[in-house]
């Protein structure tokens, strides 16, 4: 089947048709969801792209957090639907509490542009599932505040967990335990820093990319598949 | 009733402050020894209109905790006044 993946677009996003594109190609039926939406029917999976959504101002994802879509994906992500916040994206996530700790500026205080290797830390999400644990991926990052942090408890509880995704193989920008990625508890919201839709074709520089993209979608396909009947497309949800 | 309302937002002890960290070793290159514990933080004052103080600053808290600071990662402490007043 083809996924239907929802990709958000909030004011100043700027990675939206980045991620449709890269997610199109692997076979998927991406749709662009305004922000102002509080609906999610008939989507397998959702994206929040990365950006400056809202601006950023007074701290990336703290305006954001308050869009009415944030309400359908938190609705999304509690009856286990996939949801990948990337960049920005997952500064957003951070903010609304979808998953742990937060990210704050730059060890360094630059902005980096880059590509990195990371390391699968856990295989227990929707992203990494797919991918051999271990395994390095070259991705590209591109961020101001990127310093993962989060208190030691919140660490302990992650690491134990295997909520630890992705991780730095040279820690870039200070992160805490040079997280570049996160899960929540049940594996199915995900965040990180790194792009992998901009690893998503040789021609980019790197497709390392793609199994984490791969790995969305398998995500999104099953829940589609053990999800209850949908509201048909046109109908007034519910 | 107009109350003037002053908001410092600082990091948690023991959060990284990279700009705290900068000020702290850019002083003594300028000749000014002696500095310790830098710490930057910001600090957000608007007029908020409330029928009392207490609602007021109830008002504030709750704008600090859903909006004004993080709490992952951020304290904040509001000092809530009539406007106006001598010195404010």
């Amino acid at each position: 089947m083809t996924p239907r993946i929802g990709v958000v677009l909030f004011p100043g996003s700027n990675c939206e048709h980045d991620v449709a594109r890269a997610l199109a190609t692997l076979g998927a039926s991406p749709e662009i969801v305004w922000h102002g939406d509080a609906s999610l029917d008939g989507l397998d999976a959702v994206v929040v792209p990365g950006g400056f959504a809202h601006g950023d101002y007074l701290r990336p994802g703290a305006i954001a957090r308050f869009s009415p879509v944030m309400g359908a994906i938190e609705r999304f992500a509690g009856a286990g639907g996939p949801v990948l916040g990337i960049c920005n994206g997952f500064q957003v996530l951070t903010e609304a509490g979808l998953l742990a700790g937060a990210l704050m500026r730059n060890a360094g205080l630059r902005f980096i542009c880059s590509t990195v290797e990371c390391t699968v830390s856990s295989t227990s999400s929707v992203l990494t599932s797919g991918v051999p644990a271990g395994a390095t991926l070259r991705l590209p990052i591109n961020h101001y505040e990127g310093n993962y942090t989060c208190d030691e408890a919140t660490l302990a509880e992650l690491e134990a967990n295997g909520q630890l995704v992705l991780r730095y193989c040279d820690n870039p920008n200070g992160s805490t335990a040079a997280i570049a990625g996160v899960a929540n508890r049940a594996g199915n919201v995900v965040g990180l820093m790194p792009h992998p839709e901009r690893a998503s074709d040789p021609l980019l520089g790197s497709a390392d990319g793609v199994v984490l993209l791969r790995s969305f979608l398998d995500a999104a396909r099953a829940y589609a598949s053990g999800s209850p009947q949908r509201t048909a497309p046109g109908s007034i949800a519910s | 009733m107009i109350f003037a309302v002053t908001v410092e937002v600082r990091g948690l002890s023991g959060i990284a402050d990279p700009e705290g960290q900068t000020i702290e070793r850019a002083l003594p290159a300028l000749g000014f020894g002696g500095v310790r514990d830098v710490h930057v933080g910001k600090v957000i004052t608007f007029e908020l209109d409330a029928p009392d103080e207490a609602d007021a600053r109830r008002r504030v808290e709750e704008m600090c905790d859903r909006l004004l600071a993080n709490p992952v990662i951020q304290r904040y402490e509001a000092d809530v006044r009539p406007a106006g007043g001598a010195g404010s």
